[in-house]
């Protein structure tokens, strides 16, 4: 009986324990959202064409076009699925350095991310 | 516009079937969309609303008809049932007088390269009058798993991304795909591998072969600040000089369009799903919201004739309405 109980106990513990991590991970991501760099697709580009951001700084972009668009780096670095409307894709810049994008489904449509 | 003219036009300088006059007076009608047969040298174009009186003996040797861009999946106010003018174009197709040979499909048969969207388009030309369709993937066919599940699907017996040729009646067609590996900056792209392979495809046939190209993205200059062209397209071109007749059938820009250049006739098809506005007409080429009651009038199919011995091929369009 004793035995029943204590892994019964230790079943809620993890429990438990799960729930914390669980209210961590929503407690960050909620964080890292209000303090990301935001994008606009809009009309077959990108809004601001190009952005100057401190390393480490998240950026989101939206798809606002009834049209899917892609976020894809030239050098492949980064690349988003396909964006349906009012989708997002973050990345997070941990590096300094100059990112040129674009859109792989309307290639004209090019951007680029400066970290400082 | 409701044009009700009919115009017969006798011009042929270069004596080869080819009334580049009157082809370039049917380009006047691009947007409504006009039907064009060439018999003996003339050519006469019919507006679509008279499309009944168009003689039933034009049907030629060989019969197809284009459609494009159904964008299966779309559902946003510029059409929020595509699936509907899809059959609606089935139904236009069905009432041709001359039953069509096969169907090309010039990509966009998707709108996000989703397995029920390639569904439901497939189901619904099972009701068409011919059960051959040729396809070319447009970029929405290959999003995510560069173009996997359309070859799968469509793509049996192709090389490379997709590409393919086949003989009907003496006519050479070559379907192209130019929606893959597009690079920053640039327009649709064909790459060196496809053609190579063109060069080689088209080395052996005699000059006298008509020739139809199809792909999704134009292979002309329609208006590459909106991506509206295809950056190797001179190059493919330029291996069918030699050829008294070349027609290239495109989607992409769901509008009616025609132009001559020399040997080549480009003709871009209508959409199923949803108008787009005309080159530099609004800030980008997204979809084209216009009145329900309009709508149909934008969408339309494209009936192709060819006339064996008289080097050219009429390129009719026809609304859904």
């Amino acid at each position: 009986m004793k035995r029943i109980f204590a892994i019964v106990s230790g079943v809620v513990l993890s429990i438990i324990a799960l729930v914390a991590v669980d209210a961590r991970l929503s407690a960050s991501s909620t964080a890292a959202a209000s303090s990301a760099t935001e994008i606009k697709i809009d009309n077959f580009s990108f809004t601001p064409p190009t952005i100057t951001i401190k390393a480490g700084t998240e950026v989101r972009w939206t798809n606002r076009d009834d049209i899917p668009h892609t976020v894809v780096a030239d050098d492949k670095s980064f690349k988003s699925k396909a964006l349906d409307t009012d989708e997002q894709f973050s990345f997070t810049f941990a590096k300094p350095g100059t990112y040129n994008y674009f859109c792989s489904i309307h290639p004209k449509m090019t951007a680029k991310i400066v970290v400082q | 516009m409701k044009d009700e003219k009919q115009d017969v036009i006798q011009h042929d300088h270069n004596h080869d079937g080819i009334d580049r006059r009157g082809f370039l007076k049917c380009m006047v009608w691009a947007g409504t969309g006009a039907f064009c047969v060439m018999k003996g040298g003339v050519l006469r174009s019919y507006s679509l609303s008279r499309l009944s009186e168009v003689p039933s003996g034009s049907g030629g040797e060989l019969n197809f008809v284009q459609i494009s861009d159904s964008h299966m999946g779309f559902n946003k106010p510029a059409n929020p049932d595509v699936a509907a003018t899809l059959k609606a174009a089935i139904d236009k197709i069905n009432a041709l007088p001359t039953k069509p040979e096969f169907i090309l499909h010039t990509g966009d048969i998707s709108h996000l390269s989703k397995p029920e969207e390639f569904d439901t388009v497939q189901q619904l030309l099972t009701s068409a009058s011919t059960k051959d369709v040729f396809y070319v993937p447009g970029e929405h066919d290959v999003l995510g798993d560069d173009g996997q599940q359309f070859r799968d699907r469509f793509g049996k017996g192709s090389r490379g991304a997709g590409w393919y040729s086949f003989d009907k009646s003496g006519v050479h067609f070559i379907g192209l795909v130019n929606v893959m590996n597009l690079k920053a900056g640039g327009l649709g792209s064909l790459g060196t591998e496809q053609l190579e392979w063109m060069e080689k495809d088209v080395k052996h046939l005699s000059k006298s072969t008509p020739i139809v190209v199809f792909a999704h993205i134009p292979l002309w200059s329609v208006y590459p600040d909106w991506g509206w062209g295809t950056d190797d397209s001179a190059q493919a071109l330029s291996y069918l000089k030699k050829f008294g007749s070349v027609t290239v059938l495109n989607g992409h820009i769901h509008q009616t369009m025609q132009k001559v250049e020399g040997n080549v006739t480009f003709h871009t098809a209508a959409s199923t799903a949803f108008p787009q506005p005309k080159p530099g007409s609004a800030p980008s080429p997204g979809p084209m919201k216009v009145p329900a009651e309009q709508l149909r009038s934008l969408l339309g199919v494209t009936d192709v004739n060819y006339l064996s011995g008289k080097h050219a091929l009429a390129v009719v369009d026809s609304t859904l309405e």
